[in-house]
């Protein structure tokens, strides 16, 4: 009777078990948007993974070839409707630079706030999408709440909740409201409680949020360097970079703030990086319209500008909510570019996928993903 | 400047001097402005100075590699940056229309993978070396390259 029972243990240490492949998406609640993750399981381990992307593939750039240049701005926001103005904005600047044209200082200012705004939106945008990824939906009832104030900000500065069509070649459509200064300044403040009172207590105080967040999806610094991974991500690998610092464009330069860096590498690193983001963006925000109020009524925010654009190249990059994001602009003369490419953080993040997820058990796949903040507008343009 | 020495935070000058004596005739360095280096080179030595930029300059990051269709060739665009001044190289390199084939740098930096096959399925330029060229946004049922100047969109035909 003995002999014809096998040895589990001795028998599975030398079988050959068949790893499977598990298709994650398009349509799957982690994917927060139309992706694939293809990843092959042994039992409960990861051991390859392959994203497959381009569902939203709309030929962006050369569809952008046949429009003249201010007729590009609203499809510039379209690229990713959680942080539409920033990609706006890069366009426009990418453009100025073209024309070697310097716009007004308050118009800079005025697109500071706009950028550091839609940043924490943004940023709440995930936070919340994390918070039903671990599970908890109260996570997400609140960051959406938040956001809303913020929406509010975006109503008060130029009409539009999302797709905000406002930062233009050569300052920015509008001046900002009246007591614009003193609503953002509330919003501000109590952000700053809600987020760490409310928000971050109810994540940090919960073992289950931290124990499922620290230690998975770790990366070395070179790795993540290497891999092109950039953003909060990077950051949260001890990668001290970030171009509102380090290269500066409008008037970062002029503004006082800290750039958060975590060295541990894990999910948990990269949540803290953006958490402290946020707040780092309030504090941008304070200096910003202070400056802008400063300068008075009646200060210029927008310049006149020729529609033809000098033969030439330019090149500008721009600190994303997600990370780098570049526009090389090839312009012939004429009023639409010859050739205009964007560089997406998130297509470059995404491409790590194998890297962040190889290893951890399918449980965690969520999480590790959820850390790069997919948006799909972007990654297939 | 020693040509063999490791630079950690080289600045634009001397990453000028440095390309230009390095690769003496094949490197021009167009132009310099703030944290900016442009340079053109000829794509059979384009590995070889990414290469060097990698080990010796220390630009850990490459972000991004572009195609361009100027009808009458094609080229290649990289952009790669430096980590601890935040200053960028902007490489052209220029490929005949007959012979659309460049080494492929996603062996120095894994980033570029992407990139490259983004580049390939787009404008149909062969990256040597490339570890999966595959298409990536586009079906892999397309026969043509969607970015191509030849390519009209419908209404411009």
């Amino acid at each position: 009777m003995a002999k014809d029972v096998l040895d589990i243990k001795a028998e599975s240490a030398v079988m050959d078990t068949d790893k499977m492949w598990i298709i994650m998406g398009p349509q799957h609640p982690f994917s927060h948007g139309l992706w694939t993750l293809k990843i092959q399981v042994d039992g409960e381990i990861v051991k390859d993974a392959e994203p497959i992307v381009g569902y939203l593939h709309r030929g962006w750039e050369k569809e952008a070839e046949a429009r003249s240049y201010p007729k590009i701005i609203p499809m510039a926001d379209r690229l990713c409707y959680a942080a539409s103005m920033t990609y706006t904005h890069l366009f426009c600047m990418t453009v100025e630079k073209a024309l070697d044209i310097d716009v007004p200082e308050k118009a800079k200012y005025i697109r500071i706030v706009a950028d550091e705004i839609c940043r924490i939106q943004s940023h709440l945008m995930w936070l919340a999408a994390v918070g039903t990824d671990l599970g908890n939906f109260t996570v997400f009832l609140w960051c959406m709440r938040e956001r809303e104030f913020f929406m509010d900000l975006n109503v008060r500065l130029c009409g539009a909740r999302m797709t905000t069509n406002y930062p233009r070649i050569g300052g920015v459509r509008n001046d900002t409201t009246e007591l614009f200064d003193r609503d953002v300044m509330r919003c501000v403040e109590r952000f700053e409680k809600v987020l760490m009172d409310d928000i971050v207590t109810l994540i940090d105080d919960s073992s289950v949020f931290v124990s499922r967040m620290k230690g998975v999806g770790y990366l070395t610094r070179e790795q993540t360097v290497n891999l092109g991974i950039t953003g909060p991500a990077m950051r949260g690998a001890g990668v001290d970079f970030d171009i509102r610092r380090d290269d500066p464009y409008d008037n970062y330069d002029k503004i006082d703030f800290d750039v958060p860096v975590m060295t541990q590498g894990d999910s948990y690193s990269r949540y803290q990086v953006r958490i402290e983001e946020m707040l780092q963006s309030c504090k941008i925000i304070r200096q910003a319209v202070q400056k802008v109020k400063a300068l008075g009524k009646n200060a210029p925010y927008r310049l006149k500008v020729p529609s033809n654009v000098p033969a030439g190249r330019s090149t500008v990059r721009l600190e994303d909510p997600r990370g780098e994001s570049l526009m090389y602009l090839i312009s012939d003369g004429t009023d639409k570019p010859y050739r205009l490419k964007v560089r997406s953080p998130i297509f470059t993040n995404v491409s790590a996928a194998k890297p962040l997820v190889q290893g951890c058990r399918i449980a965690d796949v969520p999480v590790v993903m959820a850390m790069i903040d997919m948006c799909l507008g972007e990654t297939d343009r | 400047m020693d040509t063999d020495a490791t630079y950690q935070a080289p600045s634009v000058d001397e990453i000028k001097t440095l390309l230009t004596e390095r690769f003496a005739g094949k490197v021009n360095v167009t132009k310099t402005e703030t944290r900016r280096v442009y340079a053109t080179l000829p794509k059979e030595i384009v590995h070889e100075v990414c290469e060097y930029i990698h080990e010796k300059l220390t630009f850990e990051h490459i972000s991004t590699v572009i195609g361009v269709d100027m009808v009458d060739y094609m080229q290649v665009v990289y952009h790669i940056s430096n980590y601890h001044t935040g200053t960028m190289i902007e490489l052209t390199t220029n490929l005949d229309n007959h012979d659309l084939h460049v080494q492929s740098i996603s062996d120095i930096w894994v980033g570029g993978n992407w990139h490259e096959r983004e580049t390939y399925e787009l404008f149909g330029i062969i990256f040597d070396g490339h570890p999966k060229l595959e298409r990536l946004l586009t079906p892999d049922t397309y026969e043509f390259y969607p970015f191509r100047k030849s390519y009209k969109l419908r209404g411009q035909e």
